[in-house]
């Protein structure tokens, strides 16, 4: 199993903040994951194409390119603005 | 330390204990403090809610103060950021350097907070009378 996340305005284009899924046969990298994800639909399609979309893989923020493995936890979330 | 908290802080009183448990260490404490503002874009806001990721955001803001020590010669170090529903004038984020000099304290509490707003995941979303709007980087100055 994988774990699933998405923050603040693309959770809300999304519909969903969390979610376990099996990680999907030949994916292997974040961008097989993100295409496997964009055939659910035209707003996972268009949402996901946000180039300015940051990932973090077990809560560091990695590379667009990065490998997965059974077991991560992805995060999915736009530029912060705290402070 | 370092703190995610939905309940307010009292930013008078986390400097009055540091001072107490500073023992005489530190010449110095700056502390920068953010509150909410009743105006973004021309727009009145009535409420600014703050997500964050619960997990990342605790192990960003340690990385960020750590980074703070190893860069200068600090006595203590504080970062307090508010995460929920808050409205106009409420405190959003405290952080306070110490250090045995002034110059030492000021740089590492500006590097804190200008890191805290690249790195730390917090999203903030106004509320205006209008309806919501997700402030991204460069429209909440």
């Amino acid at each position: 199993m994988i774990q699933l996340r998405y923050f603040a305005s693309l959770r809300e284009s999304l519909g969903i903040g969390d979610e376990q899924i099996e990680l999907p046969d030949g994916v292997n990298n974040l961008p097989g994951l993100t295409r496997w994800l964009q055939r659910r639909g035209e707003s996972w399609e268009s949402a996901l194409a946000d180039t300015r979309l940051h990932i973090a893989v077990n809560q560091e923020i990695v590379k667009t390119d990065a490998a997965i493995v059974d077991g991560d936890e992805i995060a999915w979330f736009p530029p912060v603005t705290g402070g | 330390m370092i703190r995610v908290q939905a309940d307010d802080f009292n930013a008078g009183a986390e400097l009055e204990r540091l001072r107490r448990e500073n023992n005489g260490q530190a010449g110095a404490m700056v502390s920068f403090t953010g509150l909410v503002r009743d105006l973004n874009e021309g727009d009145n806001i009535t409420q600014l809610t703050l997500e964050h990721y619960p997990g990342m955001t605790e192990k960003a803001l340690k990385k960020i103060e750590a980074q703070a020590n190893e860069q200068w010669d600090l006595t203590a170090t504080l970062i307090i950021h508010r995460v929920g529903p808050l409205t106009p004038n409420d405190n959003i984020v405290l952080v306070v350097a110490a250090s045995a000099h002034r110059k030492q304290a000021f740089r590492a509490c500006e590097f804190m907070i200008d890191t805290l707003k690249t790195n730390a995941p917090f999203w903030k979303k106004e509320t205006l009378i209008e309806g919501d709007r997700w402030i991204t980087p460069g429209n909440s100055a």
